[in-house]
């Protein structure tokens, strides 16, 4: 639910409209007392090298803050949908380039445009 | 009292580490580069050499414990050792072997041996092979080998951030991002060509490890999540102050 409504960079679709996100793509898993492994798989509407990766970022900021409970993350695209999926998947989980990414203020910007909730 | 500002770095700068000398501070970041500073009596700063070796960012850098040798680790999942060569810094040796990120290094007290943390879980061990060694290993001109000599994976379910190797003990702590922090000790038995190292020490709710020592000190920091709804901040409790214990075994208090 909290991803759904996510808007895509480009056009004025959510993520769930143009499914590059479904609920079948999000597994979650137990990992401890109250601590849960939620692991987003989602498919690129283009195979756009920067707007994969803005995708990724959108995902994992509207999740870190909506999510009520502990967890941890991993977004990945879904096999087979990207040329460069390996290096894409790599950049949206390291932790120190989500960061910087977030520092840059026109990503930001972007980023903030695309998880603000719908009115 | 800041007493100077070294420019140079494109980017953030992720590491910064003194050498033993204590004249030459080396730096690395995310602009891919590594960077050797040296100071003069006057506390002027000096940068001698910018290291365009690695391919991507550059997490962490480290010196050895008495020789004036620099490794860094990268996200391009390589180690990058780097020395003097008249006059000149230069990359000496690649490790290659990790499968991801390369987030910290550390090397033992002696500095025939490197210990690296990476995002593909593991831990490898590293050990410098000089030309002419005894075991045979091959070197190229006069510039030691680095092996690969033992690998720990298994027992992290998250990325490895970062690793230190206890000068007194010989004991390996890693950081890592499933919430615990983990002491190996090396056997007895161990094999010096093939080392082998076990799990000795893991924090998780319940357990509070403690080792006493006189000098040497291991410290982990907590990195704080933003507020939760319905949550707590993570609470300062599982942070840990661990030292080790130099005379006693580990032990685990409950």
């Amino acid at each position: 639910d909290i991803i759904r409504t996510i808007r895509d960079p480009e056009k004025p679709n959510t993520l769930e409209e143009l499914e590059v996100v479904t609920e079948s793509c999000v597994e979650v898993q137990e990992i401890g007392e109250d601590e849960y492994l939620v692991i987003i798989r989602f498919t690129p509407t283009v195979p756009h090298c920067s707007l994969a990766t803005l995708i990724g970022l959108c995902l994992r900021i509207k999740l870190q803050r909506c999510l009520p409970f502990r967890h941890k993350l991993e977004i990945y695209i879904s096999e087979g949908t990207h040329s460069t999926e390996e290096d894409i998947n790599k950049q949206i989980n390291d932790k120190e380039r989500v960061a910087a990414a977030m520092e840059n203020p026109n990503l930001r910007e972007i980023v903030e445009q695309c998880v603000m909730e719908p009115d | 009292q800041c007493v100077t500002t070294l420019e140079g770095h494109e980017n953030e700068v992720k590491s910064v580490a003194w050498a033993p000398s204590g004249t030459l501070l080396a730096t690395c970041s995310r602009d891919k580069s590594v960077w050797v500073w040296e100071v003069d009596e006057e506390e002027e700063y000096e940068c001698v050499s910018v290291l365009n070796s690695h391919t991507q960012d550059v997490k962490h850098v480290v010196w050895h414990p008495n020789q004036e040798l620099l490794a860094s680790a990268s996200y391009d999942d390589t180690v990058k050792l780097y020395h003097e060569e008249e006059d000149d810094w230069v990359c000496c040796a690649t490790l290659e072997g990790h499968e991801s990120t390369v987030w910290s290094v550390a090397f033992d007290r002696s500095g025939e041996r490197l210990a690296s943390c990476s995002d593909d879980k593991t831990v490898r061990i590293w050990r410098r092979y000089k030309p002419g060694n005894e075991e045979g290993v091959a070197c190229s001109g006069t510039d030691p080998t680095w092996k690969c000599v033992c690998n720990l994976s298994g027992y992290h379910s998250r990325t490895i951030y970062d690793v230190a190797w206890c000068h007194l003990t010989g004991a390996l702590a890693t950081a890592c991002g499933d919430d615990a922090i983990r002491v190996f000790e090396e056997s007895a038995s161990s094999d010096p060509q093939q080392p082998t190292f076990s799990l000795a020490a893991h924090n998780s709710p319940g357990w509070a490890v403690t080792l006493h020592c006189s000098a040497s000190v291991l410290s982990t920091s907590v990195e704080a999540e933003p507020s939760r709804r319905k949550r707590p901040r993570v609470s300062f409790s599982r942070h840990m102050s661990l030292m080790a214990r130099a005379v006693f075994p580990v032990s685990f208090l409950e």
